[in-house]
């Protein structure tokens, strides 16, 4: 249960597949658009529930409320060595094998 | 109680553009294809304050202009005796919100404060976004930024999941989408609801603030070296880099051609849901830039201020494991970690340095930050995740979507020109499909110089468009 004041995500389908544009391809026609927005609860919630927030610009927003404390998770990846290759070889071609 | 369907508020687009943007586009309008350009740019220039000083307001612009010595070195290795111009990089990741995007949000958010709108919309998932959010922060104005993030799997691109970060560490709201051009939509609706200022990417104050790009560039180039630039290369995706760009280095006095480069994307439909997270590059490719070339009108304001067609002499093409390499060369031979998108422009400028003269100056014109999501690291490493394949060998054995192919040595570094006649066919032929009224004469001309031609060219491409349509 989220409280009341907590930040949160809510979630909201703007168009359901079927009412999609009409020029969008096949695959994407054949999903809903949906949309993320976070904000200050408006009252006690749970995950799944519908509930109001208000944004960092004071706008109103209803919607089903997604995620908690929502944060930041992207990251530089895993190892790639190509790209580690792609430094050797430059300074290789530069400056020869004492690089 | 208004009608908020999708038709509805497409409908409406408009007369909310008109509230939004301060500008009635009607005016320019001829009642054919051709609208007054250049009074549509002399009309947006503001009064009393220069547009670089009010960049300078901003903490925006002024930003070196750097010496790759070592790369030029290199690429010299390639050329014939007597080749080779020196790169210099436009180290645009200086702006307060890492990347040149900041010029083209200064004056727009300049604008919307004189004006007295109390917040600024942007639908944009790229660096423009956080240049709009820096901006309003300094104007203590609201911001909204409307993005494209998400697959319909919920899965987000990390390049985009970091500049939504960047842009609510600048203090804005961040709406995101799954994919699919009905953000338009999204956005019409928050514009009419918040009654905010549209700070379009395409209008007269975007361009307009690129301008000094162009404008800083020749003047460093003349400082430090005596002379002007030989060639300047911008990536391009929408056109207003380089439209910009172009303009600022006319009004300097220098005549030096622009070339476009972008990355190779050929294949990949930009507004499909499968495709979305099998590039590895969600700007500076040719999925935006040969549409906003051909058919520049397609943005989000009745008339886009970017019009590359005017002003690139040359359109090259690089692919993803190109800018890659020269992204990790930059590093390890400059001591600089930039981009990767932002770096297009210097994957190609390798290449071409090498077809101008040793004393010719190349001016590779931005550099954007780099950061968690965005990293060529991140981005091949979700690459892979998305099942592509990632290898080293030659670069044109690279398939968008399927794998990316990083240059074995430098010598892989080349480019590919795109047929110039064809994307001016292209432009005429939409131009002249979407005409209500007839062919005039002043649309003629508009035309000619809409694609760096004449008349004669034009009537001739559109005289014999039946047979290629056919």
């Amino acid at each position: 249960m989220a409280k009341k004041g907590e930040w949160v995500t809510v979630k909201n389908v703007i168009l359901p597949p079927g009412e999609r544009a009409p020029q969008v391809p096949q695959d994407t026609a054949a999903t809903p658009l949906v949309q993320w927005v976070k904000g200050y609860l408006q009252q006690d919630a749970a995950l799944g529930a519908q509930a109001q927030v208000v944004t960092r610009t004071g706008r109103i927003v209803e919607g089903e409320v997604v995620e908690e404390a929502p944060g930041y998770h992207h990251s530089f990846g895993a190892f790639i060595p190509q790209l580690q290759q792609a430094q050797e070889s430059a300074k290789k071609a530069l400056w020869g094998d004492e690089a | 109680m208004k009608d908020m369907s999708y038709q509805a508020v497409m409908a409406r687009r408009g007369e909310i553009m008109k509230s939004a943007v301060g500008m009635d586009y009607a005016a320019l309008e001829s009642g054919g294809i051709g609208f007054d350009y250049e009074g549509m740019m002399k009309a947006a220039q503001p009064r009393g304050a220069r547009v670089h000083e009010i960049l300078r307001g901003f903490s925006v612009g002024d930003t070196p202009l750097i010496e790759a010595r070592n790369i030029t070195a290199l690429a010299r290795r390639y050329a014939r005796p007597g080749f080779g111009a020196s790169i210099l990089i436009k180290d645009e990741a200086c702006n307060p919100s890492g990347s040149f995007k900041a010029r083209r949000a200064a004056l727009s958010v300049h604008m919307a404060k004189e004006m007295g709108y109390k917040g600024v919309v942007t639908a944009t998932s790229g660096n423009y976004g956080a240049a709009v959010a820096s901006c309003c922060a300094k104007a203590g104005l609201k911001c909204i930024v409307v993005q494209e993030c998400y697959d319909s799997r919920g899965v987000g691109q990390p390049e985009i999941v970091e500049k939504a970060r960047k842009c609510e560490a600048l203090g804005a709201e961040v709406i995101q989408l799954t994919v699919g051009p009905e953000l338009f939509y999204v956005f019409l609706r928050l514009l009419e609801e918040t009654g905010y200022f549209n700070a379009s990417l395409y209008t007269p104050y975007a361009v307009l603030g690129i301008e000094t790009l162009g404008w800083e560039l020749v003047l460093q180039c003349r400082d430090r070296y005596g002379k002007d630039p030989a060639m300047v290369v911008a990536t391009n995706a929408g056109g207003g880099n380089l439209t910009g760009t172009a303009r600022g280095m006319r009004l300097a006095g220098c005549r030096a051609p622009v070339t476009a480069a972008s990355v190779a994307l050929t294949g990949l439909h930009m507004a499909s849901d499968q495709a979305f997270n099998r590039k590895s590059f969600t700007t500076g490719h040719t999925g935006f830039g040969v549409p906003f070339a051909t058919w520049p009108d397609r943005s989000d304001v009745p008339r886009s201020a970017a019009r590359p067609m005017r002003y690139l002499e040359r359109y090259v093409t690089v692919t993803q494991g190109q800018v890659f390499y020269t992204t990790e060369m930059l590093a390890a031979l400059e001591g600089m970690e930039r981009g990767p998108a932002g770096n297009t422009s210097l994957a190609a400028a390798f290449s071409l340095a090498q077809e101008l003269p040793r004393d010719a100056l190349l001016v590779v014109q931005e550099t954007e930050y780099t950061g968690a999501g965005k990293h060529q690291n991140a981005q091949l490493d979700f690459a892979l995740q998305n099942g592509i394949e990632v290898r080293t060998g030659d670069p044109a054995g690279e398939v968008p979507g399927r794998s990316i192919v990083l240059p074995e040595h430098p010598g892989q570094l080349t480019v590919r020109d795109l047929d110039l006649d064809h994307l001016r066919r292209s432009l005429i032929a939409k131009a002249v499909s979407g005409a209500k009224n007839p062919i005039s004469e002043a649309d003629l001309a508009f035309l000619a110089e809409e694609t760096r031609s004449d008349t004669d060219y034009v009537k001739q491409v559109i005289e014999n468009q039946p047979e290629e349509t056919r």
